[in-house]
């Protein structure tokens, strides 16, 4: 019995078909796995491991390296507020105080309600908006205590869920059909190039020589 | 000096709300550069870009066309784009990559025709949601336009181009740990020597991995030729770059400038760009090139935007950011934040940068909440030392990556310029910036 949706289930397989080791296909279908619950439950990584081809521990222990990716529950809204050097000079630290005032929680934290999640992230290179944060990976800059206010009200109010899916929706353009070109026969050719190359080099007894690299 | 008239090169389309559209794209030159690369052989348009001295815009700086030279024969090489944009305070790929994504993809086909590649990877940092979706619209619309897939505007040659998000881990910006994150592994940097991905990279096999904003630059560079390209700028930095100005200015953004020509003064306090420090307070000191690179003070203003004019003063263009901080700057607070950023991203293989890490983090936090010892400032260096034997510029490297050795940047400038402020910090119990 499958835990993913067949709609995630199917994009997971679309991922697995455009690399040359299904390993590769990890990281991509950990962010769709997660749309499902907003978060890695085990049943979703068992189902992850047994798609790539690894087991839940290899999962785990990746996932368990990379911030975006969750095993443990995580509020609808992500708000992770940047405390890095660009928006530390103009106040990330008043705002994170704030944040946690208004929110009633710490970083780390989830409301009782489920609601929010708040974090203190690095750099999001968007120093230019500084003080900045993003709430599920989308972007909101100059901020002040006013703005958040509103941010944190519009969320509430559901104004924002056009721009700001739940938390573990990523990216929601899908990718238009598979690999167009047959790896195959781009090897066969490029073995065949490679000899040639080799051949030339070694009949005129220099190496080294470009070939169009 | 003023600032010049140079060409924007990868910011052209930076003025139209749409410009991230196939329609505005090709309205304006786009895929013009790749139609006349196809029309060279793959050698012509190597040459080409190694004419132009495109430097590597991703932090290092490496010649691309010289890269490109060294990719060793294989069957299968690949072509991987960093876009992982993780470096403190540098904002200007996630420009490019929201605002620009068929000049990059362009970019990518010009690069993976040279290299003769079939398959490219572009790698965006995860957190770039928005990055994520236009790249991908605009992959799905450059298949459809013939730009990208099987027979390339019937050229005979093809290339599929997959866009892979990463995950949250800074370090997955070096390149080697890119490889390990692309190749669904925890982003640990690989052991070198293998020096470069070109000997042995993707799943083995030679790689190019290069910048979005190095990539970025060949469609124009092929258009209009690698002599308009060496026009602009000066020396070994040709070309213009972009430079994500934050911190205490008017106008924090990312501006396109031509390098050499321009200066950090230029840029700082032109009404133009940056407009200046706020209230017209003094300026205290700027971090040129990321929070990797040593710190310079109000007397290296005239100096100009190149890269080896920026090296000569023992720091670094690096990836192109530049930090702006005023008279009201806490020097240890400042440096406390960057060091706490490269312990949480340390990936923990190299004991110095794992431990060190952690220790001049609590040091340095100790002294900015008044709790620090007369000995903090010698046991600071001394850690220093211990990750970066020295501590100078360029960093001794005893680890597997350079970010160990990054760390002690902001410590030792911090101490070497400030050192009366971090004294002020122990004899008075706090930091009197408050
Ligand atoms: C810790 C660390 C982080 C890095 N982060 C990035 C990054 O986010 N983006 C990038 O392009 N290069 C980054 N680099 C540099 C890459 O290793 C590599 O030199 C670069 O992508 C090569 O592209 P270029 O030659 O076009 O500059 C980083 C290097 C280190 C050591
Ligand atoms: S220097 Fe630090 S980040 Fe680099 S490999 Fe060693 S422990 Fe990891
Ligand atoms: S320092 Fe906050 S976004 Fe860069």
């Amino acid at each position: 019995m499958s835990h993913l949706s067949p709609e995630i289930r199917a994009r997971c397989e679309e991922l697995l078909a455009l690399y040359p080791h299904p390993r590769s296909a990890l990281i991509p279908i950990c962010h769709v796995a997660q749309e499902q619950d907003g978060w890695l439950t085990p049943e979703a990584i068992a189902e992850v491991a047994e798609l790539v081809g690894v087991t839940p521990a290899e999962v785990l222990g990746t996932a368990g390296f990379y911030d975006m990716l969750h095993t443990e529950p995580v509020g609808r809204y992500l708000v992770a507020i940047c405390t890095n050097i660009a928006c530390l000079l103009r106040g990330a630290e008043e705002l994170l105080a704030h944040a946690e005032e208004r929110l009633g929680i710490g970083v780390g934290d989830t409301t009782p309600d489920g609601l929010f999640t708040l974090e203190d992230a690095e750099c999001l290179a968007d120093c230019g908006r500084a003080p900045c944060l993003q709430v599920n990976h989308r972007f909101f800059g100059n901020l002040d205590p006013a703005a958040f206010d509103q941010l944190v009200e519009d969320l509430r109010a559901g104004r924002l869920d056009g721009e700001v899916p739940p938390h573990g929706t990523l990216i929601r353009v899908r990718r238009a059909g598979g690999l167009r070109v047959d790896p195959a026969r781009v090897a066969a050719e490029r073995r065949a190039m490679a000899e040639r190359v080799a051949a030339e080099e070694a009949a005129s007894g220099q190496g080294g020589k470009e070939d169009g690299r | 000096m003023t600032v010049t008239e140079a060409p924007r090169i990868v910011t052209s389309r930076m003025g139209y709300e749409d410009s991230h559209t196939l329609a505005r794209f090709l309205a304006t030159g786009g895929y013009e550069g790749l139609r006349k690369a196809l029309q060279m052989s793959p050698a012509e348009v190597a040459a080409e870009v190694d004419a132009a001295s495109l430097l590597g815009r991703g932090g290092a700086g490496f010649p691309a066309g010289r890269k490109w030279s060294m990719l060793r024969k294989g069957p299968l090489p690949y072509l991987v784009v960093n876009g992982d944009e993780s470096e403190p305070a540098t904002f200007k790929d996630h420009l490019l990559i929201e605002r620009d994504p068929h000049q990059l993809i362009e970019g990518v086909v010009i690069a993976a025709y040279a290299l003769q590649v079939a398959q490219a990877f572009i790698y965006i940092r995860g957190e770039f949601a928005l990055g994520l979706e236009r790249v991908q619209e605009a992959l799905n619309e450059a298949y459809e336009h013939g730009a990208v897939g099987e027979d390339i505007f019937g050229s005979g040659f093809s290339l599929d181009i997959v866009v892979h998000p990463g995950a949250g881990a800074y370090i997955c910006g070096e390149e080697t740990a890119l490889l390990e994150s692309l190749e669904g592994k925890r982003g640990f940097p690989r052991i070198k020597p293998p020096y470069f991905p070109a000997a042995i990279g993707l799943y083995g096999q030679p790689t190019v991995v290069n910048n979005v904003e190095t990539v970025s630059n060949l469609p124009w560079i092929i258009r209009q030729g690698a002599a308009a390209f060496t026009a602009l700028g000066g020396g070994r930095s040709a070309g213009t770059r972009l430079f994500a100005l934050a911190g205490h200015v008017r106008r924090p953004g990312v501006y396109e400038l031509e390098m050499v020509k321009t200066t950090f003064r230029d840029l700082i306090y032109d009404p133009s760009l940056g407009g200046g420090i706020p209230e017209d307070r003094a300026l205290k000191a700027f971090i040129p090139g990321g929070v990797s690179a040593p710190w310079l003070g109000p007397e290296h203003l005239d100096t100009p935007l190149g890269q080896d004019e920026v090296a000569a003063l023992d720091t670094m263009l690096g990836s192109g950011s530049v930090v702006v901080m005023d008279e009201t700057t806490c020097a240890v607070r400042a440096a406390w934040r960057i060091t706490k950023f490269f312990h949480r991203e340390s990936c923990g293989q190299c004991t110095p940068c794992r431990e060190g890490g952690g220790w001049l983090e609590k040091v340095l936090r100790r002294i900015e909440d008044g709790a620090g010892r007369e000995e903090d400032l010698d046991l600071l260096m001394d850690v220093c030392d211990n990750i970066a034997p020295g501590v100078s510029w360029p960093p001794a490297q005893t680890t597997i990556c350079v970010l160990g050795p990054s760390i002690p940047s902001s410590i030792a400038s911090g101490i070497r310029m400030f050192r009366d402020e971090f004294l002020q910090h122990l004899k008075e119990g706090g930091c009197p910036h408050g």
